[in-house]
């Protein structure tokens, strides 16, 4: 018979109650009798449907692709075949230049699973250099320093050589900044490397006191 | 519109970092508490609303319905509602209504997760909110959402990351007083959230709501019911929900204009006009120290860009002008996705009633307002309470 | 209007899969079920206000959220209430050997119990059958529904 377990935890401060539950140690958890381990399968085959399969064309083919509203004038991109204010058909596909500017950034020192990188990676949201603002999609910076990436600055995409794009979001390899000099190259890497240090361990804080007063 | 609706009882097991009980179980515990709480059995009920997030997180497809035995929805008409971590929320909504309607007096609403059976974590469930297609591709990492929304938002207000940290300390300061938290620490500093491992920059260990199971009930009569039953019915007064576009490169993530678009609806319907003056308690829904002050501000409880300032000058402390999260929200209570939401509309029960113990906040508050937030960073779901 | 793909080769697929693995713990019932299960004993709960035994026991009535406890036995044998012999497996494949299961309700419960039914001769089972558990030997049972082999038919 299971024991009597008294779930109630009354405090007496307050004349509500809570039930339960009874918590685990990891090794409880891992030890439980009956415990179950299963791992869902799920494999999928998607459909890019019709605008992103153009727009996976366009990458492989060098070029981003975005699609134009008549309505609103808005140029889509990511496109879409119909516009989501408008509600109606979106127009026509337009090629958009392949640079704009970082609208936000993050530097990103684990994995999914928490397990630590060896190189940080640096995902970032790139808004075109068109007229409708706001337009454009997530990637990854490289070629830079992350103690120097500014939201606002300008970037432009380095792209896989022709033969190994493949109509995927990854025949872009990373955006760089525009400017050279931000560049981390061969040298600036070295110089970069002394001046900032493993700030591998502790808290890795951005101490950069323009940063702090925005 | 309609008849009147009064939340009459509330309960809620503790949130902790991984449950013997399954996710039935949990549900069960956490009905009981409520009915109990309410003087009410399940006869009493006459339906039950249930707000679960992915099948994902508990690993049990059709979730709701796994979960009905232990909600009291047997023979009853039940009803599932999700919107990622804006159920909470989104559920008493619905229970609302369905009280409001007319075609029921009284509602049970439950919301449960079971993060913990999720291996080796729950990101593996997370990481389908990235496109398939044009995201994924780029081995993305959940916290990359977040920490892109938090720089933005400290790049363009100029924001010191001091007074974000600070949201961390006084909701684990609050949580302290909660019988139910897994979280609450009453000596935490500012310098312990900026000393914590650096995760996805700017956003640190100490900034993020870690994963819970947990589950919480909220008993919801109908007028003639509720005058019965409770000795301070805390009513329903506003309800409103907004879900932004899921192309969410294509939006300033500066500001969750979806907040405001629900809030301007809940408060319309409650009649209030002055929200930072007439609302006496928030609770913003706080998965990470940031999102707080950026729903508070999407709320209107503060113009853009200026609720760190409140943060700082002591406003949103529970003895403040404005508290906001005196549960201790996400960051000290815990966040089981759902459960979560539904333990700040809980809380606001306990508040107005003045059943919250130790966390009461002073000064006779009567009106509330609860707020969620979630899906692809996209939806604002919204209730004001009061009494 | 809207453009169409309209030659097959021209539609492309994005393959991905999503990673998950779920570990569950058998819960506060089924903790005491499963080690009762391994001593060769089915654990059940009765609820005296709705007169309902539910095998595997429970921590409360789902009739009316009462709570319960694990308060008695039911079986080991039952009857069978129905049963299937299944040829495909779950992508569609054929299976290499016919898989016969049956809803098994042991004595006293109220509820039934799904397994593998084992050891029937060429007539097969039928509806109403008595059967009995066919446990493995102690030492190989671990707490899971597996501990058992199936449900054979009880020889007069």
């Amino acid at each position: 018979m299971t024991p009597k377990r008294d779930l109630r935890s009354v405090d007496d401060t307050q004349p509500t109650t809570f039930y339960g539950p009874t918590s685990l140690t990891n090794d409880e958890f891992r030890n439980a009798v009956g415990a179950v381990d299963f791992a869902v399968d799920a494999r999928y085959a998607w459909d890019t449907g019709v605008a992103i399969s153009r727009f996976l064309d366009g990458l492989r083919e060098g070029r981003i692709l975005g699609r134009e509203c008549r309505s609103c004038g808005r140029t889509l991109v990511p496109p879409r075949m119909f516009c989501e204010e408008c509600f109606r058909p979106t127009d026509r596909w337009v090629e958009v230049p392949d640079r704009g500017t970082v609208n936000t950034f993050s530097i990103c020192y684990i994995r999914w699973d928490m397990v630590e990188l060896e190189e940080p990676e640096l995902p970032f949201v790139l808004e075109l250099d068109i007229e409708t603002p706001m337009m454009g999609f997530m990637h990854k910076l490289g070629e830079v320093d992350p103690q120097r990436i500014e939201v606002g600055m300008e970037v432009e995409a380095v792209w896989k050589p022709e033969g190994e794009r493949e109509g995927s979001i990854l025949d872009i390899r990373y955006f760089r900044p525009r400017d050279a000099v931000l560049r981390k190259g061969a040298r600036q890497t070295a110089r970069a490397k002394k001046k900032t240090g493993a700030k591998r361990s502790g808290s890795r804080k951005k101490t950069s006191a323009k940063r702090k007063a925005g | 519109m309609g008849q009147r609706v009064a939340a009459v009882g509330a309960g809620m097991t503790k949130f902790v970092r991984r449950a013997q009980e399954t996710g039935k179980e949990l549900a069960w515990e956490a009905a009981r508490a409520a009915l109990e709480s309410a003087d009410m059995t399940i006869d009493d009920i006459d339906c039950v609303a249930m707000g679960t997030a992915p099948d994902a997180f508990d690993g049990v497809h059709m979730k709701a319905e796994y979960l009905a035995d232990g909600a009291g929805a047997w023979g009853k008409p039940y009803y599932r509602t999700y919107v990622g971590g804006g159920t909470g929320v989104f559920v008493t909504i619905q229970g609302w209504w369905q009280v409001a309607s007319g075609q029921f007096d009284t509602c049970l609403v439950v919301a449960e997760e079971k993060m913990s059976s999720t291996q080796p974590h729950p990101q593996g469930a997370f990481i389908t909110i990235f496109d398939n297609m044009i995201e994924r591709p780029l081995g993305p990492n959940l916290l990359w959402i977040f920490a892109l929304e938090m720089n933005r938002y400290m790049q363009v207000h100029g924001i010191d990351k001091r007074d974000i940290a600070a949201v961390s300390v006084k909701n684990k300061r609050n949580a302290a007083d909660h019988p139910a938290a897994l979280l609450g620490d009453a000596d935490i500093t500012v310098d312990d959230v900026l000393n914590s491992e650096t995760l996805a920059w700017p956003v640190q260990r100490l900034d993020v709501s870690p994963i819970s199971d947990g589950a919480v009930a909220v008993v919801l009569a109908a007028e003639h019911v509720a005058k019965r039953k409770a000795a301070t019915p805390v009513w329903v007064e506003g309800v409103g929900w907004h879900l932004d576009t899921a192309y969410w490169t294509n939006r300033d993530l500066v500001y969750p204009r979806y907040v405001e678009y629900a809030a301007r609806q809940a408060y319309e319907m409650a009649g209030i006009h002055e929200p930072r003056k007439e609302i006496h308690i928030a609770e913003p829904y706080d998965p990470f120290d940031y999102k707080e002050l950026h729903h508070l501000e999407g709320l209107q409880l503060f113009e853009k860009g200026k609720a760190p300032e409140a943060m700082r000058d002591g406003v949103l402390d529970r003895d403040g002008d404005l508290p906001s999260c005196p549960s201790g929200g996400l960051l000290g209570v815990g966040n089981p996705i759902a459960a979560a939401g539904l333990m700040k509309i809980a809380e606001l029960y306990w508040q107005l009633s003045g059943q919250a113990g130790k966390r009461q906040v002073p000064g006779d508050p009567k009106k509330g307002v609860a707020q969620a937030w979630g899906d692809l960073m996209q939806v604002g779901t919204v209730v004001v309470m009061g009494r | 209007m809207f453009e169409k793909i309209s030659d097959p080769k021209d539609v492309r697929l994005v393959e991905g899969h999503i990673p998950l693995e779920h570990r569950y713990t058998p819960g506060v019932a089924g903790e005491a079920f499963f080690a009762s299960l391994m001593k060769g004993e089915f654990l059940a709960s009765r609820c005296e206000r709705c007169g309902v035994v539910y095998c595997p026991n429970r921590i409360f009535c789902e009739r009316c959220l009462g709570e319960l406890d694990a308060d008695t036995t039911v079986g080991p044998r039952g009857t069978l209430e129905s049963f299937t012999v299944v040829y495909v497996g779950i992508e569609g494949e054929p299976l290499d050997e016919p898989r016969t299961l049956g809803l098994i309700r042991l004595e006293g419960a109220d509820t039934v119990l799904l397994h593998d039914l084992v050891g029937f001769d060429e007539v097969g089972p039928l509806i109403g059958d008595e059967v009995e558990p066919d446990f493995k030997p102690r030492n190989r049972r671990t707490g899971s529904m597996l501990d058992l082999r199936g449900f054979r038919p009880v020889r007069r």
